[in-house]
């Protein structure tokens, strides 16, 4: 039995925490900079060089601001939802691999984990809409949920295929397999599960097209619009950590993960961050170019078009395999 | 050995599930002491565009959700037997292929049925 080294344990967990939030915070840099000169203006400018400091400054007045708690709320489930939230979201950073000796927890399962943690946030979600008490909360915690629940389905089934190819549900062992699979990444054999992986990631992390659950135009802000101050802000990480693991699993499962055409030195993680960055960009790049889907036809989408290709997908998978062999 | 048995690779989820809860709570508790207070009934109401809310906002809401949370266990359930079969596929051969075409078979029924019933039809 490994004796467990505790005080190492938590300094890497308390940096990889650390590296993420950083992340989580340049992101809203990267996502207002990025839409910013795709729409033809500057984006942040007038807070430090180049507005760098933006996202520090937004930090801070979110901090102060005053925390308004509506006097309907039912109070413990409105304590409870962001943290719940962002528990979730955070435990899934555990089972990450971003180097073969970069991993908090091991696990064997650990797509599972990924699976289960992120069904997980969506209570948080469901019970701040019902527990701030009020019509826009509870609408967009009902549409979220069941967006999520919708998507989570299609975004299982498309890694099917990734798990068939693998023979394993272990990312770190995933990763070890594409290596040395034919074409290095998984993304050209499994296309179709690419496709379906990217469409559902949109949807389970509450992304345009797919924000309907935050729909300002019809929702206010949907089932965070009671929650102000730090308390909208643990969501607001929750949402940001959940797009960054995401970007992991798909830089895991389809890209390649650590690997890349050649090392390069002194820069750690160079691969795995690019890939993860490939993807933030995508998310920011189709929220300045789509326009939202209607409530209906994001669930037909859903139901009727990429649970039946993922299972076509699985199904092709099997057959290619049992071909080739 | 059974019994015996310590799943040491969770440690670390577990220390970050308490982790985040500890992150999580000390930062609303310590924002206690710098941020204003000033709560008035009106900036207390719910938020209603300005207007004083109507009704309770725990009102029916469409069944449709209900639906896909029924549906949403039959396929989930399917997609947890996919799994391990997805990962022992390359042991078990052909045979598995041939299986899980019938068990997919079968629930393609269910899926064209429920279809058909019009379970997934939102806009009516």
């Amino acid at each position: 039995m490994a004796e467990i080294n505790f005080t190492k344990l938590l300094v890497h967990l308390v940096v990889l925490v650390d590296v993420v939030l950083l992340h989580v915070a340049y992101a809203t840099y990267f996502e207002r900079k990025v839409i910013g000169h795709m729409q033809m203006r500057m984006g942040p400018t007038r807070v430090g060089p180049m507005g760098l400091l933006q996202p520090i400054a937004d930090g801070i007045k979110l901090f102060f601001k005053e925390d308004i708690i509506p006097a309907a709320a039912d109070r413990p489930l409105f304590y409870a939802a962001p943290i719940i939230c962002l528990v979730a979201m955070l435990s899934c950073l555990a089972v990450l691999p971003f180097d073969p000796n970069h991993v908090l927890a091991d696990l064997n399962i650990g797509l599972i984990f990924i699976f289960a943690m992120s069904s997980l946030a969506s209570y948080g979600v469901v019970l701040a809409g019902w527990a701030s008490n009020s019509k826009y909360s509870f609408l967009g915690g009902m549409r979220s949920m069941s967006q999520v629940i919708s998507y989570e389905i299609a975004m299982g089934l498309s890694l099917v295929g990734v798990m068939m190819m693998t023979g394993s549900l272990n990312l770190g062992q995933i990763v070890a397999a594409q290596a040395a699979s034919p074409f290095g990444i998984y993304a050209i054999p499994q296309f179709i599960g690419f496709f379906v992986f990217v469409v559902s990631m949109l949807a389970e992390t509450n992304r345009v097209p797919f924000d309907l659950p935050e729909a300002e135009t019809e929702l206010v802000a949907g089932y965070c619009t009671e929650y102000s101050g730090i308390r909208f802000s643990l969501f607001f990480m929750a949402e940001y950590i959940g797009m960054i693991v995401m970007a992991s699993i798909g830089t895991i499962c389809f890209l390649g993960g650590w690997n890349g055409p050649f090392t390069v030195p002194y820069v750690p993680f160079f691969w795995f961050l690019l890939k993860i960055y490939a993807i933030m960009f995508f998310f920011f790049w189709v929220r300045a170019t789509l326009p939202r889907y209607r409530y209906d036809q994001l669930m037909d989408l859903g139901w009727k078009f990429l649970i039946p290709l993922a299972l076509a997908n699985i199904l092709l998978t099997g057959l290619m395999k049992t071909v080739l062999e | 050995m059974p019994g015996n048995y310590l799943p040491s690779e969770y440690t670390a989820v577990l220390v970050m599930l308490i982790f985040g809860l500890i992150f999580g709570g000390m930062t609303l508790w310590i924002g206690r002491f710098f941020r204003l207070r000033r709560p008035y009934a009106e900036k207390l109401t719910a938020y209603e565009s300005g207007n004083p809310p109507s009704k309770s906002p725990r009102f029916p809401f469409s069944v449709k959700f209900y639906l896909v949370a029924i549906l949403f266990v039959v396929f989930d359930v399917e997609a947890i037997f996919l799994y391990p079969w997805a990962v022992v596929y390359d042991d078990l051969g052909s045979f598995a292929l041939i299986e899980m075409t019938i068990f997919i078979g079968l629930l393609l029924v269910g899926y064209i049925y429920a279809w058909k019933k019009g379970a997934l039809k939102w806009d009516r």
